[in-house]
This record gives structure tokens, sequence and C-alpha cells, in this order.
């Protein structure tokens, strides 16, 4: 993968793929995250022309995948949903080709309802309730604590969303 | 200063301050002193056990009755419309409608912050799985400030199964306000986890690791004892191994500090030999009739008439 770094080959297919006129394209996501991230935004149902490319070589997260909505200017809201998925992923606006607006994703201190407490026997797991967890970043790693179990989890421990 | 704990849940012993937990213990040594049989009179407890403990639930139900008021509840599950399927959250709701405080425990763990949102009757947790036991651990503080003076700056081991036992979580967590020195005394395989160690090591709480009670007897104010249960371990031959280091006897007190007590959050097993229990250092019955005090005090505080 390394030696493919500078290909420029790369900078070509990225660039034929992903050229759209409006819309966003929501970039360094970690590989694996980008099924879950169009159906936690449905993306899949408005309509909208989707483009999904995975396992792209990247710098930071040695793959990434990529995703593009057509005549979709993603939300702010929507965008910090993404976090949790993909605490590293960036977002651009596209209007007329042009990348007008780009910014990091940002998780929010309280996440409810979307993730799924690990801990079978949280209360979150045995009634009809919806989970709600505070978040803390720290450089790479994301932790997310249960405010019912009170157990501290690794973002990557969360398997399953509430989507 | 007095803290205001009139209409709030006691769940987690992390959500009490500092302040909170030196109200409580203030409260509790008073009424050790001085009994208050018609505190809480005309007052109505409820008792929910959605899992069995004998000890705990006897120990609120009288600590309700000694100040006057009365309970109803439940301590088998299965007698309850939980068995039917009822929720939690529909349960505790009714039962709030009914009496003025509730006392319960569960086995799920969060179960009662999930209570605390069906009701605006305070909640008090007997415990919630694996997670907290508050009042364990007030009783646990009360008892420490009542045989050393003080709790500021003791030097505290905590022996037996740290990995998974929620009161030496909480017992370590409460310590952070306290300024102590922790001695950490267990099997590699169930020494205290790391977000705790972490915890404490934000807080600039000093503690150390040891394999046995020997290495640090002789220099501690408080030895905390908990049983190890086999069943923690993988390996059965390596509980075989251990059991016998973390068993406490008699001959191992020769030069133990004057003031050094044990405490144990009971029942034990075999983990402090009954030869202990005539030395001046045992102090786990008193510990456990601490209790009392300690959810009478919460009891009253809640209902604000302390
Ligand atoms: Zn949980």
């Amino acid at each position: 993968m390394s030696n493919q770094k500078k290909s420029p080959l790369k900078d070509i297919r990225a660039y034929k793929v992903f050229a759209i006129k409006e819309g966003t394209v929501i970039d360094h996501i970690k590989a694996g995250k980008a099924l879950q991230i169009i159906e936690l935004l449905k993306l899949d149902s408005n309509n909208k022309i989707v483009t999904l490319g995975m396992n792209f070589p990247s710098k930071a997260l040695k793959k990434k995948d990529i995703i593009k909505v057509e005549q979709k200017e993603l939300t702010p809201e929507e965008a910090n949903k993404v976090a949790i998925l993909a605490p590293q992923a960036t977002i651009n606006i596209i209007q007329d080709f042009k990348v007008v607006k780009k910014f990091k994703v940002k998780i929010p201190t309280l996440v409810e309802k979307l993730l799924i407490c690990p801990n079978p026997k949280c209360i979150t797991n045995n009634e009809n309730m919806i989970t709600r967890f505070k978040t803390n970043v720290n450089k790479n790693s994301v932790k997310v604590h249960c405010e019912y179990c009170e157990k501290i989890f690794d973002q990557n421990e969360i398997k399953n969303y509430n989507i | 200063m007095p803290t205001n704990l009139k209409n709030k849940d006691i769940i987690s012993i992390k959500e009490l301050t500092k302040t909170d937990i030196l109200n409580i213990l203030e409260k509790a040594q008073k009424l050790k002193q001085k009994p208050q049989p018609k505190l809480l009179s005309g007052y109505v407890l409820g008792s929910c056990f959605f899992e069995p403990s004998t000890r705990t639930r006897l120990s609120f139900e009288t600590a309700m009755k000694k100040l006057g008021g009365s309970v109803i509840g439940f301590a088998d599950p299965s007698i309850t419309s939980t068995k039917k399927g009822e929720s939690l959250y529909d349960s505790i709701k009714i039962i709030g409608q009914y009496v003025d405080v509730i006392a319960m425990r569960h086995p799920l763990e969060g179960s009662a912050r999930r209570a605390a949102e069906a009701t605006d009757k305070p909640i008090i947790n007997g415990g919630d799985g694996a997670n907290q036991h508050p009042t364990q651990t007030l009783l646990d503080l009360f008892t420490i400030k009542e045989c050393q003076g003080k709790i500021e700056g003791l030097k505290i081991a905590i022996v037996g199964d740290l990995k998974y036992g929620r009161t030496t979580h909480s017992l370590a967590q409460a310590l952070i306000n306290f300024n102590a020195r922790l001695y950490f005394v267990a099997p590699e395989s169930l020494q205290m986890p790391e977000h705790i160690c972490n915890e404490l090591k934000a807080k600039k709480i000093i503690f150390s690791k040891h394999k046995n009670i020997e290495e640090i007897i002789n220099e501690v104010d408080i030895l905390y004892m908990t049983r190890i249960q086999g069943e923690r371990f993988p390996d059965p031959m390596e509980y075989e191994r251990i059991k016998n280091v973390y068993i406490l006897k008699e001959s191992m007190l020769n030069n133990v500090k004057k003031n050094m007590r044990i405490l144990h959050p009971l029942p034990r097993v075999n983990e402090i030999t009954a030869d202990v229990d005539n030395t001046k250092h045992a102090y786990y019955f008193e510990q456990a009739e601490n209790g009392l005090y300690i959810r009478q005090a919460l009891l009253a505080l809640t209902l604000g008439k302390l």
C-alpha cells in the first residue's frame, strides 16, 4: 500500500470517481464504516444519487471510505452524527465542482439513542428505552460512557447502532 | 456547610460531592448517638427488591421503622408483575404513587437510574447489578471515620477480588476525596481495573499493587478484606494455588499498627478466620451495624427531614 502513496494514479482515480457538481463529499471515513453512515443519515432513501467508495489508501487511516451525495448539503447536525461512527471524517460541501466549505466533524458531548450499549447486563438492553452516552475525545481515541451502567467503552467496541 | 439532598436520588457514589458525603456521615453519626423514633412518622418506604438480598433489605426496612416510618414492598421479584413482563419503568411509576421514597435492588446495571426517571420520589440504590451500591460505600466511610477519628490521609489496603468487586471500586473512588494512600492486594488476574487506576492517577492519589497481605499489613490503618470467588477464575488450578494467600489469620496481626482495623462488607466465607474476631482489630460487625445509621440518614435527608 505504501508504494502507492505518491502514485499519481490514485489521485486521478479519486478525482474521476468523485467529481460532482453539487453536493457533499464525506471523506476520511475509517474503512468499513461508510455503509453504516449511509444508513444512519438515511441517504439511501432520499432519492439523491449516492456514490460509495471503499478501501481507498489513506495516510492517516491506512484505508478509508468515501461517500458522495449529490444535491444535498449535509447539515452540521448530520455531520455531527457522522462523527461518532467516523471521528476523523471531513465534510466537503461542493458547489459547481468546487469545494466551497470544508470542515472536520465534531463529536457531540452527549449522544442519545444512536449507540447500543455493549454491556448485555445494562438496563438499556433489557427495557424499551433510549440510550444516553457521554463522549470523551482524546487525540485519536473516542471513549463513550454509558449513563446507565456507567461503563466506559472505546468507540471501536460499539458494534451495534440504533439506526 | 450542609447540602440539600431533599428529593435527590442516591444512585452512584460518584455523584456525591465530598460535602454531601460528610453531611451524610455527620447526620448518621447524630442518629447513632440520638435515635429519632418519630422523625419519619407518616412516611412510607417502598422496599423494592427485584433481586433478593436479605441483609440490605432488612437494613433499609429497619432504618425506616426506627425513624417511625412504615414500609411496603417485595423481597422477591417472582411475586411482582415484572415476572409478567412489566417494564421496570412502569413498576416504579406505579409504586412511586404509593410511597414517599424508594429503596431498590435490581440485577441489571443502570436500573436505579432508569427507575429515577419513572418517578419524582427519591430513589436510593441498594445495588444495581455489578454497577453501584452507594449505601455500602457510605457505611464503609462512616466506619473508617468512626474507628480512626478521621478519613483524611489514611493508609488503606483493599484486599481480594478487585477486578469484579463493585464494593472495592466504589470505595477506591470515594477515597479520592480524602487523599488516601491505597494498597491493592490481589492476584494479578483480579487486580484493580485500569480505568479506576487511571482515575486515581489523574487525581494524584498514590497507590501500589501487591500480591500478598503480609507485604503491607504492618503499614496500614485499614485492612479492607473482600471475598475471592472461585468461579471468577477461568482456571480452577489457579484458584487452588492462590486461595490461601488471601486468608487473614490472627497470627498475621502480631506487628500491625495499634490503630489498625479490619473491615469486610460481609458475608464472609473463610477469608477471615474466626480467631481474628476476638482481636481489637476486628471491626466488621460494627461496620455492618453502621449500615443502619447511614440508611436512616439517607432516608431522612432525601425526605427533607434532617
Ligand atoms: Zn450501558
